[in-house]
């Protein structure tokens, strides 16, 4: 279900890495991959066919690198394309020379305009505007009292009355003028884009307080209607820019990509959290990797910095690579991961995982398992592993509640990821050395050298690093990370 | 500070990958007998939640026959159909140009996958539907595109035939029954509790609501508003309050007032949050652990959802037994295929279909009438 394009792509490179050229049949093959890839991230059949066209082209017609093998000068034009269509022009936001600035926040029933529009309110706050609310949201039972409440917390002011929303509008707009508000947004009732009164009615608000930013607001988790929607509100309205929400699901937000093409309006903003401040401008370079599945590193960095103590992950990190790391070690940092969310969503962003390990459902509770083995060893016994016998595996496995086989397997994996991991750490060392780096590679030199080839563009996603460098774990190093493919 | 990301990075990668390679290798020898293949593990997990469903359908039938029959369609609402049309029209016109050809073509095929594509019915269910085709067309079974949608057309409907779709009422558990209302932000969770109070009290059952989203702000008041127009006791908490605490008091106060049936709201909240999760696994324990039984564990979705939905499903069924699943907003212009993905690898039933903002719009979910509206509309 978590499907990878990058181990699929791995895959199919794996056949045609080295032979210098791609004839067309590899490269079919690889574009279904990437079609399969976008419709499962809900990019809408129409727009996946044309992005994969433009893909074939370039692809096709592309002088060969030098620099990059065939497989990933692909992948290099794969994330170019989406890129593009993401990026582009980015909007900025000027303000109106007569005050205030107006933004009309328009959507579907729960995409997410209030939560939106007050953490807007907020943004524009902390850009040192005045912003006011306006709650023109007269339909849904308590959403003004939502907007009230979300103003509240910003500390920005909110007007509202009952009656018709296209009056509170207007007074919204004579409401900040009279308080020297400097920008006013106002929050709309949801509506589907088929209901020709209601479209008729926001079309009616916009006519009535002219707003210089149209915002439609898209769920994250949006399905094929999208385009649909953008379609429609577009036809209505003339929208200025998206703000995809829910962007912290684990969705892999297609829909972004099909309304951006589709309408030809940037995504100006993405909701990343529930927290009122979880908003920010959209970064269309993360977005293209997070479509294809392919991982979505710099959050991850993000939600990793946000859990683990920089000193002892360090600590951590360079016990590991010494092979002095304990299962001691490993049962604390798993609790640290854990704290990062479900495994399946880490797993999810983490690029290049295996793909037996993308496929399998893994929820939390399987983690356990590993844990519960661990946890029922003695001390000594995590400290080191060698001195688990017979009759130690039979009290191990009673006691986790799992089977002696299970236990010699988890035990021959610890060792045999101890000894890659010396391996890396080793590995480091001699590359630095030869590009006349520091001659030998402490972990936190190789970090660096890791973050340069990891933050840099994302041509190399798909195969994370030049060869011979330690790349992520299950990358194309073969043998430098135990691959458990092959116990099975 | 900036070696620490990758180090990190790093760290997570390697813990995760030895943290499940154990389990994955186990999943995959243990297959045969249990699909999910977790060791039992009990000193560490809780214990897994007691299967309502089953003994609670049972017990139902040996019940009050007359007034419990679980079955909500007739006397709730008015003709659907005219507002379901509204939602149809993609197949007929795709499925329109396949039926005007007399062969079945390479266009055919790309003609029936982009259309169910469309319909957000997913690339791995249309695949395995269009094989399908494909054997009976190499079979000779089916040999002219009239037929080919006739027959896709039976394939689906029996994708969505083996559910029962009742809703679970009980009177022959510890009472109150207990609805929860379960999904991700703004898919209509509150809305729909709305609508079911209306149905379940003109049904002559004595309704309660606990405002369990105590998170969103004004959920209460929304809840609140829902409980005025359909004439229901409400139970609220404080803003920011434990949901559990203010749904387990509203199910003891729903066993004192001898209320017989609670409809629990919740935060909406995404799938992959798992603290938030595992506050919902909490308030699905608390909530019967004196009075009550929760008998519907209902995970609403949002008919304009994509692909995410599996995802929504897996996940909420793993934290909470999810018993049905109500599609909401189908009055638009999205058709919600997931749920055949949901259905079919699930099995989890869609029993409820939200088509509409008024107390009314909600109606129980007819696989045929929803398969008649996607293939053809017009007639």
């Amino acid at each position: 279900m978590f499907d990878n394009l990058s181990s699929k792509f791995e895959s199919i490179l794996n056949k045609v890495r080295g032979r210098g050229r791609l004839t067309e049949a590899d490269v079919d093959e690889v574009l279904g991959e990437i079609r399969a890839a976008l419709l499962d991230a809900d990019v809408n059949v129409s727009v996946a066919r044309n992005v994969v066209a433009r893909i074939r082209e370039q692809a096709v017609g592309a002088e060969l690198s030098k620099a990059l093998d065939p497989g990933q000068q692909i992948v290099k034009i794969v994330n170019q394309e989406l890129t593009a269509i993401l990026g582009g022009e980015t909007l900025k936001i000027t303000y109106a020379g007569k005050p205030p600035t107006v933004v009309l926040m328009a959507g579907l029933q729960g995409s997410g305009k209030t939560t939106s529009a007050a953490k807007l309110a907020r943004w524009f706050k902390s850009q040192g505007r005045q912003p006011l609310l306006v709650g023109a949201d007269l339909q849904r039972p308590a959403a003004v009292e939502q907007l009230r409440t979300l103003g509240r917390q910003i500390d920005v002011p909110v007007f509202s009355e009952p009656g018709d929303p296209v009056n509170t509008a207007t007074r919204g707009l004579a409401e900040a003028r009279r308080i020297g508000r400097d920008v006013l947004i106002v929050d709309t009732a949801g509506r589907l884009s088929i209901d020709a009164e209601l479209m008729d009615e926001i079309r009616r608000i916009s006519d009535s307080v002219q707003p210089n930013y149209t915002f439609l607001v898209i769920d994250a988790m949006t399905g094929q209607d999208a385009v649909n929607t953008a379609e429609a509100f577009n036809a209505t309205l003339e929208i200025d820019g998206v703000i995809l929400s829910k962007l912290d699901g684990d969705a892999r937000g297609g829909a972004a990509l099909s309304v951006k093409e589709v309408i030809g309006k940037p995504i100006a903003f993405a909701a990343t959290g529930e927290k009122i401040d979880a908003f920010e401008q959209f970064h269309p370079d993360r977005m293209a990797g997070r479509i294809l599945g392919m991982g979505d590193m710099l959050t991850l960095i993000e939600q990793a910095e946000q859990v683990f103590e920089k000193e002892e992950a360090e600590a951590a990190a360079a016990k590991m690579f010494e092979g002095e790391f304990t299962l001691d070690d490993f049962l604390e940092q798993l609790q640290q991961v854990k704290k990062m969310g479900s495994i399946s969503s880490i797993m999810g962003m983490l690029p290049g995982m295996p793909k037996e390990m993308k496929n399998a459902e893994i929820g939390d509770d399987q983690v356990k398992v590993t844990e519960a083995i661990i946890r029922s060893m003695t001390p000594d016994e995590r400290r080191r592993p060698e001195i688990i016998n017979g009759s130690r595996r039979v009290r191990i496995a009673k006691g986790s509640g799992t089977t002696v086989p299970d236990v010699n397997r988890l035990v021959k994996q610890f060792g045999e990821m101890q000894k890659m991991m010396k391996q890396m750490g080793g590995l480091a060392g001699k590359k630095a050395g030869k590009k006349g780096k520091a001659p030998k590679m402490n972990p936190v030199k190789m970090a660096k050298a890791m973050k340069q080839m990891g933050a840099g563009d994302l041509s190399g996603l798909g195969n994370l690093g030049p060869p011979g460098q330690p790349g992520l774990p299950g990358q194309k190093n073969p043998g430098a990370f135990p691959d458990f493919r092959d116990f099975r | 500070m900036d070696n620490a990301p990758l180090i990190l990075l790093l760290l997570v990668g390697i813990v995760l990958l030895f943290g499940v390679g154990v389990v994955i290798v186990n999943r995959r020898r243990t297959q045969q007998p249990t699909p999910v293949a977790t060791p039992p593990t009990p000193r560490i997990e809780a214990p897994p939640e007691p299967p309502v469903e089953e003994h609670a359908v049972e017990d139902v039938t040996v019940e009050e026959v007359t007034v419990e029959e679980v079955t909500v369609e007739p006397d709730v609402v008015a003709p659907p159909k005219k507002r379901f049309a509204k939602a149809a029209g993609i197949f007929t016109g795709a499925f329109a140009g396949v039926r005007a050809k007399d062969k079945i073509t390479a266009d055919t095929w790309n003609d029936l996958e982009e259309t169910l594509l469309r319909a957000d019915v997913g690339l791995g269910v249309t695949t395995s539907l269009l094989e399908n085709l494909k054997t009976k067309v190499d079979k000779k079974e089916v040999t002219e595109p009239r037929g080919l949608i006739e027959a896709l057309r039976a394939d689906m409907t029996a994708q969505l035939s083996a559910n029962a779709r009742e809703l679970t009422f009980d009177t022959g558990v510890k009472q109150p029954n207990i609805w929860l209302f379960v999904g991700v932000n703004g898919v209509g969770k509150t809305t729909t509790i709305g609508k079911v109070a209306f149905a379940q009290k003109s049904r002559g059952r004595d309704v309660l609501l606990a405002a369990g989203d105590t998170f969103r702000a004004a959920a209460g008041e929304q809840l609140e508003t829902w409980a005025g127009r359909a004439d229901v006791p409400v139970v609220r908490g404080s803003e920011g309050g434990d949901p559990s605490a203010v749904i387990f008091d509203a199910v003891q106060s729903a066993a004192a007032r001898g209320c017989n049936l609670v409809l629990a709201d919740t935060a909406g909240r995404l799938q992959n949050k798992t603290n938030l999760m595992e506050e919902l696994k909490k308030v699905r324990r608390v909530a019967e652990k004196e009075a009550g039984t929760v008998t519907e564990v209902l995970l609403v979705i949002d008919a304009t959802t994509g692909q995410n939905g599996l995802s929504q499903a897996t996940q909420f069924a793993e934290a909470t037994n999810v018993t049905g699943v109500v599609l909401t907003k189908l009055d638009g212009s999205a058709k919600g295929g997931i749920v055949f993905a949901i259905e079919t690898q699930l099995g989890i039933p869609v029993k409820l279909v939200g088509l509409g903002e008024t107390i009314e719009d909600l109606v129980p979910f007819d696989p045929e009438e929803y398969i008649r509206e996607l293939f053809d509309s017009e007639s």
